[in-house]
């Protein structure tokens, strides 16, 4: 069986500049992937050529297996997605465009049902010029979602949108993957994708950086300490037998597994010189991760 | 057809709700024709001026809406990224130029009701009969394909300010040149010869010949309505993007 969305070898120049540089990338149905990367990566660029808005320079893009320009109708019609810079008739209130969206499909979602699931009840008479941007960003998800469709793709789903919005979104896209619908969503916010994605792929400079699971791009296994004062991490390193770094004044990174033994140990001495755990996990962020893969990509570019 | 049906439904309803396109699709034409009917402005081919203006006036209400106001409400319709939005649904753009197209049609019957009354007001007599009335009905209708194609081609191509200025800049040229409010006869030759070849050129010089002389438009007017008819919006078709 085909996957959802297949990116394959992808690269689409703009004149001489490559935007995108050989992206491969998949998502199956049921699953969530996150696509990151500072502004400029090719994100969007690498989303619109998969929705049909241009041709690759070279490299093939399919969406459930078909090619998005010869099978635009095919493909459009089990396909929702939610673009940057896209909009609606400024006289139109949510009810109204989700009405005259629903004529497009033979199975639309009821308007009702989905002004409901959006939290769009109290604005669903209001003019889209007079709507918030996180409302006008939950009517546009609202129309993505209106046709039923079994790939979804969100390009910065919760730009604007206020943190009652965002939990609303977040349902969303659980529900929609419990439903069996695949996943692609673009965003610069990391907390979002950690929560959400069951894979991530991080791009910049148009190409891909890394991909994986949260696990995966986790990297070695460590332990992650905030503490309430300063540590010595040579003193450290001897009590638990690893190497430990400091990564800020008051943050180590010890490179072991984390286990009960372990923490009954780094108890036991934090204690000795008076100095008590504010936070303990056992991988870093994707935050930190991303960061230190982009840093790297700055450094080692020529 | 759900689909067709509710989008054209919405078209107009948007279109007739817009301030400025009421502006540019009724005001302007009425006041053009009260001004021009009473005001010795221009020389007339016909004893009474409403004969010459009232016909002239119908072809610029299809020039004012099928190209003009079309042109900007869908070029500013891309900018906003409601096109973009649209083009990742099933509605395609097939079915959205006809919605557009038709949606159009429905405001020029309005228009050409609101414009004819009035002339009526104003002593116009309309010749030609019922055959007449068949005839200009069918050239108002190629006349409008024609300039919808080319308004959908210039918005689906240009910038959103580009458009607007485009569109505007057409509409005054094409309102001088073709016929509307001055008499193709008062004009030089070789502009004359343009104006015939392009649609409100041919839709004026053929409502002037079929309302005003009762007489059939030529041969060469029907040509010309016919070729920008089905050649400007295939062209808008083929050329159309939605970002």
């Amino acid at each position: 069986m085909s996957h959802a969305v297949e990116i394959n070898g992808l690269v689409v120049n703009y004149g001489d500049r490559p935007a995108v540089d050989d992206v491969t990338l998949m998502v199956d149905y049921g699953e969530v992937v996150a696509l990151l990367g500072p502004n400029g990566a090719g994100k969007t660029t690498s989303v619109e050529t998969l929705l049909g808005f241009r041709a690759p320079t070279s490299g093939t893009v399919r969406l459930h297996g078909l090619d998005p320009l010869r099978h635009h109708d095919e493909v459009v019609i089990r396909t929702g997605a939610l673009l940057q810079r896209g909009g609606v008739w400024f006289p139109m209130t949510p009810r109204q465009v989700i009405d005259l969206t629903a004529t497009y499909y033979d199975a639309p979602r009821a308007t009702t049902e989905l002004l409901e699931l959006l939290d769009l009840d109290r604005c669903a008479s209001t003019p889209w010029r007079r709507l918030s941007g996180g409302e006008q960003q939950r009517t546009l998800l609202a129309l993505a979602l209106v046709g039923r469709p079994r790939v979804l793709v969100l390009d910065e789903p919760t730009t604007a949108v206020d943190p009652e919005g965002r939990q609303v979104i977040r349902s969303i896209v659980r529900s929609e993957r419990e439903r069996g619908c695949a996943l692609l969503i673009t965003t610069h916010e990391l907390g979002e994708a950690e929560r959400l994605a069951d894979r991530v792929v991080i791009m910049n400079h148009g190409h891909v950086v890394i991909q994986g699971t949260l696990d995966q791009l986790a990297g070695e296994p460590e332990v992650i300490l905030d503490t309430s004062g300063p540590v010595d991490p040579v003193r450290l390193a001897i009590h638990l037998n690893c190497p430990v770094t400091l990564d800020g004044p008051l943050r180590l990174r010890c490179a072991t597994t984390s286990s009960s033994d372990l923490l009954t140990v780094l108890s036991e001495y934090l204690a000795t010189i008076g100095v008590t755990i504010v936070s303990f996990r056992t991988r870093a962020s994707l935050e930190e991760r991303y960061l230190q893969l982009i840093a790297d990509e700055r450094a080692a570019a020529p | 057809m759900k689909a067709w049906w509710a989008q054209t439904r919405a078209e107009v309803r948007m279109t007739v709700r817009r301030g400025e396109t009421l502006l540019l699709t009724v005001g302007i034409p009425v006041v053009l024709l009260v001004f021009l009917s009473v005001a010795h402005f221009t020389s007339s081919p016909t004893p009474h001026r409403i004969d010459f203006v009232a016909p002239g006036i119908l072809a610029l209400c299809v020039l004012s809406t099928s190209l003009v106001a079309l042109s900007i409400a869908t070029g500013f319709e891309r900018s906003f990224g409601v096109l973009r939005r649209l083009h990742v649904t099933p509605l395609g753009t097939r079915r959205l130029i006809a919605s557009k197209v038709a949606g159009v049609l429905v405001t020029e019957a309005l228009q050409v009701a609101i414009l004819a009354s009035v002339a009526l007001l104003l002593a116009w007599h309309p010749r030609g009969g019922v055959a007449g009335a068949g005839a200009a009905l069918g050239v108002l209708l190629l006349g409008s394909a024609g300039c919808a194609g080319i308004g959908l081609a210039l918005a689906g191509r240009l910038r959103a300010e580009v458009n607007l200025a485009a569109s505007n800049g057409l509409y005054l040229v094409l309102l001088l040149l073709s016929g509307i409010v001055v008499p193709a006869t008062s004009m030089p030759s070789v502009m004359r010869r343009i104006a015939i070849v392009l649609p409100p050129g041919a839709m004026a010089e053929s409502l002037h010949r079929v309302l005003g002389q009762g007489m059939a438009p030529t041969s060469t007017d029907w040509i010309v309505l016919v070729a920008w008819a089905v050649l400007a919006p295939l062209l808008a078709a083929r050329t159309f993007r939605f970002d």
